[in-house]
């Protein structure tokens, strides 16, 4: 089943493109035995960007400011976001005391989305007495997602913990889709991430266990996503509440081909360094 | 009625293990392809119908006909709106008529086509499998007989349709009601000696 279909060929001599288009950032959610940690990076970028939009109609729509970049798959076509507006920017937003939205897309719909869905909770809440369940909760993102679909591009992992199922996440993806998972990815940077779960994801991991694997994962995809950078959040909801934690880009691992960070040459060449690489 | 349990983002293999087919009411199954969102709304959809028709209370229930109907109508209002249910649904069911025990298949696709057949497929499904169905479908089939001839419809769409993946769930509807089995994998056969080395003799490796 796909959720985008190809367009044969789109308006003003482009060559012909597929209709699927990511979002930059890179956003996670696991559930552990206990409750559920989400995680995303850091950066806004802004800048222009075209993408194919339902109807073969090519739209350019010129600085705006995105949770992160989109840009058409094999799509030749501009860039997008060159300029990081927001280095340090949280992506994690809440929705009520238990329960979280991780958002990637366009920065001003979901921001718009969790906004109404913030004041549709709350409501829900004074009228039902207790804190609102994280299905209720991904349920009201997803129709604003699904009913607007044609106008919005936001992509959206709701993460929480309610008294009657403990700790759950749901996808809410570009169409309008809700699907409950034990663990999520999304945004640009997922593209990377997609191996990297299927080989070392394991259920009923333990707090720690789930937070380290969180913030290896997002730090992977910002190494390898243009999209995605700055620094890694997250934000573990459980029975006893919430837990965020920030982990600076300069206290991320290192991964392949980046090297020890240092203030200056000077003092690598002053510590009687190797050899320079030409004389 | 069989599905495979992928759901792709273009050509990305987004979700494995969703599922396709639902049962509605106690007479039938819906199974769709396409949009996924679209779908989850025609099964709230199908949630109102079916609800409304309980709370009659009045000992009927809507059987395959009528959802196929129902679904129908739907679809072609929407398609005439220039706003369509991007699916391709596939509604199966058995009710006891007056006739006796009546079985019920047909499609809907998302510009309101619909028609009623011994076999239905979607996609890559039309030119695959079809064809075998036509060949090989018999009236007096048993549950086994036809759970192996869809399984052979499976495995060619695995090995051809790019967006197929290998985790299947087959599901039945009988009077006594609906069945959903847990999704399972087919052994795939690649043991052709030509496979091995389809060049042999030639330069080059093709």
């Amino acid at each position: 089943m796909d959720s985008a279909f190809t367009a044969s060929s789109s308006a003003v001599g482009e060559a012909p493109t597929s209709g699927e288009h990511r979002m930059g950032t890179t956003i996670v959610g696991v559930c552990y035995n206990g409750g559920v940690i989400l995680g995303a990076d850091s950066r806004t970028s802004t800048g222009t960007i075209r993408f194919l939009l339902d109807l073969h109609v090519l739209w350019d729509v010129l600085a705006l400011p995105w949770v992160d970049s989109a840009w058409g798959t094999g799509n030749s076509v501009a860039d997008l976001g060159m300029y990081v507006a927001n280095r340090a920017s949280d992506k994690i937003t809440s929705l009520t005391d238990n329960v979280y939205v991780c958002r990637s897309g366009s920065a001003a719909d979901t921001q718009v989305i969790s906004d109404y869905v913030r004041y549709f909770l709350h409501q829900h809440t004074i009228q039902l007495g207790q804190p609102a369940t994280v299905k209720v909760a991904a349920n009201l993102i997803r129709l604003l997602a699904y009913q607007n679909k044609n106008m919005l591009q936001a992509g959206m992992i709701v993460g929480g913990w309610d008294k009657y199922e403990g700790g759950q996440i749901f996808s809410v993806p570009l169409g309008g889709t809700i699907l409950k998972q034990s663990f999520a990815i999304g945004g640009s940077g997922s593209s990377y991430l997609y191996a990297l779960l299927d080989h070392e994801w394991r259920d009923g991991m333990s707090q720690e266990e789930a937070e380290k694997f969180v913030v290896k994962a997002v730090s992977l995809a910002m190494a390898r996503d243009g999209a995605s950078g700055g620094v890694v959040r997250t934000v573990t909801i459980n029975a006893d509440g919430v837990t965020k934690n920030f982990y600076p880009g300069n206290k991320l691992p290192l991964w392949h081909e980046e090297l020890e960070p240092h203030n200056s040459l000077l003092d690598i060449l002053a510590g009687g360094s190797p050899d320079p690489m030409v004389q | 009625m069989a599905s495979d349990t992928g759901a792709s983002y273009g050509s990305t293999l987004r979700y494995k293990s969703v599922e396709r087919i639902k049962a509605v009411g106690k007479h039938s199954l819906i199974g769709a392809s396409g949009e996924f969102s679209d779908f989850q709304e025609i099964l709230r959809y199908l949630d109102e119908l079916t609800l409304s028709d309980h709370m009659w209370d009045d000992g009927n229930s809507l059987g395959p006909k009528e959802i196929h109907s129902y679904l129908t109508r739907v679809m072609y209002n929407r398609r005439n709106k220039f706003d369509p249910l991007w699916n391709s649904l596939v509604l199966g069911g058995v009710k006891k008529g007056p006739k006796g025990e009546e079985k019920y298949l047909g499609m809907v696709s998302m510009i309101g086509t619909h028609f009623e057949e011994n076999h239905i497929a979607t996609g890559f499904g039309n030119h695959l499998a079809i064809p075998i169905l036509r060949a090989e479908w018999r009236e007096d089939m048993t549950f086994e007989e036809a759970v192996k001839l869809v399984e052979k419809c499976l495995l060619v769409l695995l090995y051809r349709d790019r967006s197929s993946i290998n985790k299947f769930q087959i599901a039945k509807i009988t009077t006594e009601g609906a069945t959903i089995y847990p999704p399972y994998s087919l052994k795939t056969y690649w043991g052709f000696s030509h496979f091995e080395n389809p060049a042999q003799g030639a330069v080059g490796s093709w």
